[in-house]
């Protein structure tokens, strides 16, 4: 069996016999989530501690409040080749600089629906409200982002030219 | 060219068993900038602290990246290490490839792409990091106490007796708030004021600590450790230095005005000392109800002072003070129950009377000499209903909350009810009994041996009847109706924030939950402080509570002032927000979203093409920028920028990731 066929069989075994167009076998998409360092990241953090598995798609980045994340964050993530991009803060009413979240709550819903009239996918775009004592939220969180993602496929919206 | 030094941490086996260390550091030299890579078992240990300090000095490094355990974790040991060495503790990245990453990974492959990926964004961040500098910010160590109830006579105590000057404000004309009006105290029965009299008298004596009554804070500027305090200091058209406190002017005014202090059971003068045991012990001149004042007549009191102490022409001050923290202990009210509940007469009824006014009644330094009477024709009362929570647990009417103290002083009613009148009945009416606290439950025990009757269940009507008043509720345990003819009612009603505390919260810049309360930092974990660094709370200001916790918490709060009055200086947090002034267009969106009033616009001047313009620019205050970064992406410019997690340091992340 040549090389190419074992490849095509492998690959067609893992989609359950499906004709795939794009998606290789060994395709791993790339997840980012830009994350409040008192509530999300201490809940990531938590989750360690607990020795909880999740898969590991999603890279965190470390930010003060979820109210600095800029949505030319996000759109720069999805030029450059994110799949799917996460934004995490405190509940409302709980941020740590009082009221940094509401600001990201209006900002972000906003911008999600203007992502998804330009055609990104609403799964691709999410914001979550975990507390640092909600490791289990944070793993269910990244199972289920990494899930939807997975079925979704590589992102080519925005993606800049010649990646 | 940045030098980075990039050092993997083994963790024991906590990293190196599920991640590929060997590969990680591999993998780290291709990265952008980094000239030295080094691995080490414990990088926290002092060896591997040494390993990288002797790095420094060997390679030249002007950068560390550690990849080992959680920021959250080491990220200040790290930087405390790297204070002596050549390199700014804030050119230091982590890499967090234990917790989010070696810890929550089985396959090893993927965890050790996933640390390779988050050491690359490391370095790709530190790359671009500059050297901060912390700063000394001067500390003013003298205390604001605003509120003179027990709390806040506890709080200036405690932070008085530790050598610190403090500044008492009280509104009203007297110290002791709502704690010198009450008769015993639950559940020891001591006499309130024997045991808050004593605190007034030391507040008021003590060389540490000034004390303003009828004052009231006006205006706020500043930040922790330098707040400049306008307050008003209203005349009082007493002059206090000449005043020898006889009292005569009180008993030969002429104007009668219902005293707030006895809840209306009594009148007062209109130049008025509000209790006998009141501090200071001098009288002020009520200008609304003098006739100096309305009429421009009498004056009696000006011609019988011995010491010439009166002066009618006297006039409210500003006093500007610096102070390095304050405490808020604003206190609470009770909720206004005639507006809310009409089945209860609305007020109309004069035997029907809240808690605060029965305790009046029952004190022996009250109104009645501590007989227990009927407000409407003086006689002693045999039979009396209490009802519990009114206007509290009531989200319809009045409030969800538990006011907490209730039940207790509800119970220590029925027991000095009947203990004071004999062969008298007293039935509460109840939602549920708390008696969460010392002896609380036994005291709640002894007054039902003493013949209190319980009823579960809300009053839904109050109606007089033959002199009686006939309250008309549900036993819910037997499901029945039932009547009681009662001669006196008393509510428990509901605490409410001071109407002040409003103004307070907006002058400091302290939330207030969806009831008023003002809001603590963190519910568990940091009780007395506030999102407004510097600014504490205690007492009902907070939430309602009993006296025990007010005071255990006015002591909390006074232990924080004293502990951040220790330090020599304050040191500043160098990551936070800062101006390009060339990108501002000083529209101000970024003022209004500061949630600490950290920035102002100023109009500065410019030369613009060599002609002189008047701007307006975006100026941040850093003793007040807790580096959130609310601001900066509130700008439409670009213009702000938040130090230590700049617009570039985040997006060469992002590129790091995507490579």
């Amino acid at each position: 069996m040549s090389l190419e066929q074992e490849t095509l069989n492998a690959v067609q075994e893992n989609q359950g016999g499906a004709v795939v167009q794009e998606a290789p076998e060994a395709w791993k998409p790339k997840i980012l989530a830009f994350t409040c360092n008192w509530c999300t990241y201490a809940g990531a953090d938590l989750a360690g501690l607990n020795r909880m598995k999740y898969p590991a798609d999603v890279r965190l980045l470390r930010l003060p409040c979820s109210g600095r994340v800029n949505p030319q964050f996000v759109l720069h993530a999805f030029q450059k080749g994110c799949d799917g991009v996460l934004v995490c803060g405190c509940h409302p009413g709980d941020c740590h600089y009082s009221t940094g979240n509401y600001f990201t709550r209006r900002r972000m819903l906003l911008y999600r629906r203007y992502l998804e009239y330009f055609g990104i996918e609403p799964e691709r775009f999410q914001i979550r409200w975990i507390s640092g004592s909600e490791a289990g939220k944070f793993r269910d969180t990244v199972v289920d982002t990494c899930e939807a993602i997975t079925k979704l496929g590589p992102n080519h919206k925005f993606r800049e030219e010649g990646r | 060219m940045s030098r980075t030094g990039v050092f993997v941490c083994h963790c024991g086996t906590n990293i190196a068993a599920t991640v590929d260390v060997d590969k990680v550091a591999e993998a780290a030299k291709d990265f952008p900038g980094v000239v030295f890579v080094e691995q080490n078992k414990y990088m926290c240990s002092e060896p591997g602290q040494q390993a990288v300090k002797q790095a420094i000095e060997e390679h030249g490094l002007d950068r560390i990246v550690i990849a080992s355990c959680s920021p959250r974790m080491h990220e200040l040991t790290f930087r405390k290490m790297l204070t002596d060495t050549s390199v700014n503790p804030y050119m230091l990245e982590i890499a967090n490839i234990r917790e989010q990453c070696s810890w929550v990974h089985k396959d090893k492959g993927e965890g050790t792409d996933k640390a390779i990926d988050l050491a690359r964004m490391a370095a790709a961040k530190v790359d671009r990091n500059t050297p901060l500098y912390t700063s000394e910010i001067p500390l003013t160590k003298r205390a604001l106490v605003i509120g003179a109830g027990i709390a806040g006579i506890q709080a200036a105590l405690d932070i008085a007796d530790a050598g610190y000057p403090v500044t008492l404000v009280e509104k009203e004309p007297s110290i002791g708030g709502r704690m010198i009006m009450l008769d015993k105290t639950f559940p020891t029965m001591d006499c309130s004021a024997c045991i808050c009299s004593p605190k007034m008298n030391e507040a008021g004596a003590h060389p540490n600590i000034e004390l303003r009554t009828v004052s009231e804070v006006e205006e706020v500027t500043g930040y922790i450790g330098n707040f400049t305090v306008t307050i008003r200091q209203k005349a009082k058209y007493i002059d206090y230095d000449k005043c020898t406190g006889c009292g005569l002017c009180e008993v030969k005014c002429p104007s009668k005005v219902t005293s707030e202090f006895d809840r209306g059971l009594t009148q007062r003068r209109a130049v008025y000392k509000p209790f006998p045991q009141a501090v200071p012990s001098k009288p002020v001149i009520d200008a609304t109800n003098c006739r100096k004042f309305t009429e421009d007549r009498c004056g009696v009191c000006q011609k019988i002072c011995t010491v010439d102490a009166i002066d009618f022409e006297e006039q409210d001050k500003l006093v500007k003070q610096e102070f390095g923290a304050v405490v808020v202990a604003t206190g609470y009210d009770l909720i206004d129950w005639g507006k809310l509940y009409g089945e209860y007469g609305g007020g109309a009824y004069p035997d029907v009377i809240d808690a605060l006014t029965f305790e009046r009644l029952v004190n022996a330094s009250g109104p009645t000499e501590g007989h227990i009477v009927r407000p409407s024709d003086g006689k002693e009362p045999k039979s009396c209903v209490m009802i519990k929570c009114v206007g509290s647990r009531d989200p319809h009417k009045g409030k969800a909350y538990c006011s907490r103290a209730c039940c207790m002083y509800g119970a220590k009613h029925a027991h000095q009810f009947l203990e004071k009148i004999e062969g008298s009945e007293c039935y509460v009416f109840y939602m549920d009994v708390r008696t969460p606290g010392k002896g609380y439950d036994e005291f709640y025990m002894k007054t039902l041996e003493d013949g209190a009757t319980y009823i579960r269940g809300r009053v839904a009507k109050i109606y007089p009847e033959n002199g009686h008043y006939v309250c008309v509720g549900e036993d819910t345990l037997s499901g029945k109706i039932v009547k009681v003819n009662a001669d006196l009612v008393v509510l428990d009603t509901a605490m409410v924030p001071q109407e002040s505390a409003g103004e307070i919260g907006r002058l400091f810049g302290v939330s207030r939950d969806q009831d008023g309360w003002l809001n603590e930092a963190h519910p568990k974990l940091r009780p007395v402080e506030t999102n407004t660094a510097g600014v504490y709370l205690a007492g009902t200001a907070q939430g309602p509570k009993d006296i025990p916790d007010s005071v255990a918490q006015a002591s909390a709060a006074a232990s924080k002032v004293i502990g951040l009055f220790n330090h020599k200086a304050l040191e500043s947090n160098p990551m936070i927000s800062f101006v390009n002034e060339v990108n501002c267009r000083g529209c101000g969106d970024c003022v209004g979203v500061c949630p600490y009033g950290a920035i102002t616009l100023e109009t500065v001047e410019r030369r613009e093409n060599s002609v002189k313009v008047m701007r307006d620019i975006a100026n941040i205050n850093s003793g007040l920028c807790q580096g959130c970064g609310a601001c900066t992406s509130a700008c439409y410019s670009s213009a702000l920028d938040l130090k230590g997690f700049t617009n570039e340091q985040i997006l060469q992340e992002v590129d790091a990731l995507c490579l």
